[in-house]
């Protein structure tokens, strides 16, 4: 049971050995789990915002999208904060939902999500199977 | 009292509907930006009403307010459908004012037009949650569809049930691929079009007479 506070920093410190590299948070579907949705999005662009990549095992529900979208745009300032890119696979048209999950209208998120600063990450490929994306150091 | 209170409620939805039926319903036209979201609004406004909703141009993040055109009334087919046409800012993840500078503004400039766009696309999202009864979902038939943006925005779309026409601009430009784009999102059906030139609008309103009406 994940805690109530969001906090992926560790023991990472701004003068640590990541100066030199791209640190790379991999949050698991457990861990997010118990988060609010405004909880999801505050770890995303907390860790975004240092300069992290964040991979999501799970994804982010529609709704979740389109506020993270929306909460990047009001923290985008000039020569600070460009925005994200973020990357999921295309959605294989609800394949993996179970019978049960039509019958009562739910919606797999599942789905593995990069996230990364806009001035740092580019995508190089995308399709259905592979995400190839270049990462830039500071 | 529970069951007063029930039937107040249930009266006061019945009344809602049979207003809300004769209420004009308000459709976002969204897509990412330069996808000729303006120009197609300005086509279906002057061919309409006369007017224009708002000035196009080719620079990125030209239109960085939701703008609405009240009470568009569209005939097809002997049926008459009103609607509010809102034309929103292009959605994106990230504004750079750095890429304004390449369209001969100056520093200032840019960055007043970045901080424009950012809040106009916050508030286009805020928009698609909570204010529009169905999108136009416009899309650049000469660049590739299958973007992250186009992804995400098709995928909230779906999940608020909203009705969503898609349509394939700029068939006037060489290279347009209309199919590329209903390839990309085979569980809605594709128009292809050129708002700029008037191509194909018959069809598009015959569409969003069917789709919203």
């Amino acid at each position: 049971m994940p805690g109530p506070t969001p906090n992926v920093d560790g023991d990472a410190s701004s003068d640590g050995p990541e100066d030199d590299g791209v640190r790379i948070d991999m949050i698991s579907g457990a861990r997010m789990e118990g988060l609010t949705g405004m909880e999801k999005i505050r770890l995303i662009l907390d860790g975004v915002r240092e300069g992290n990549i964040v991979i999501l095992e799970e994804g982010l529900s529609p709704d979740e999208e389109s506020k993270l979208i929306e909460v990047t745009m009001t923290e985008i300032s000039p020569d600070d904060f460009t925005g994200i890119e973020i990357e999921t696979y295309p959605k294989a048209e609800t394949s993996d939902q179970s019978f049960l999950d039509k019958l009562m209208g739910r919606k797999s998120a599942q789905k593995l999500t990069v996230i990364g600063p806009a001035n740092r990450i580019e995508t190089l490929h995308k399709d259905e199977n592979l995400i190839s994306t270049l990462v830039s150091r500071k | 009292m529970g069951l007063l209170t029930n039937l107040k409620d249930s009266i006061s939805r019945v009344t809602d509907g049979l207003f809300a039926a004769d209420e004009p319903k308000r459709i976002g036209i969204y897509g990412p930006p330069n996808a000729g979201k303006t120009t197609l609004a300005n086509r279906i406004a002057r061919d309409w009403t006369g007017d224009a909703v708002g000035p196009e141009s080719h620079i990125p993040h030209e239109t960085r307010r939701a703008r609405r055109k009240e009470n568009v009334e569209i005939e097809r087919n002997g049926r008459k459908v009103t609607i509010d046409i809102v034309d929103t800012p292009g959605v994106t993840t990230k504004v750079d004012y750095k890429e304004f500078l390449d369209h001969d503004m100056e520093k200032d400039d840019a960055v007043r037009r970045s901080r424009e766009a950012t809040e106009g696309v916050a508030e286009a999202m805020h928009w698609l949650r909570e204010d529009v009864d169905g999108v136009i979902y416009v899309l650049d038939s000469t660049t590739d569809p299958f973007t992250q943006v186009n992804t995400m925005l098709i995928g909230i779309i779906e999940s608020q049930d909203l009705p969503a026409l898609i349509l394939a601009n700029k068939t006037d430009l060489p290279g347009a691929d209309v199919q590329q784009i209903a390839n990309a999102f085979p569980q809605h059906e594709t128009i292809p079009l050129s708002a700029l030139e008037g191509d194909n609008m018959d069809e598009v309103y015959t569409k969003i007479a069917e789709y919203f009406g």
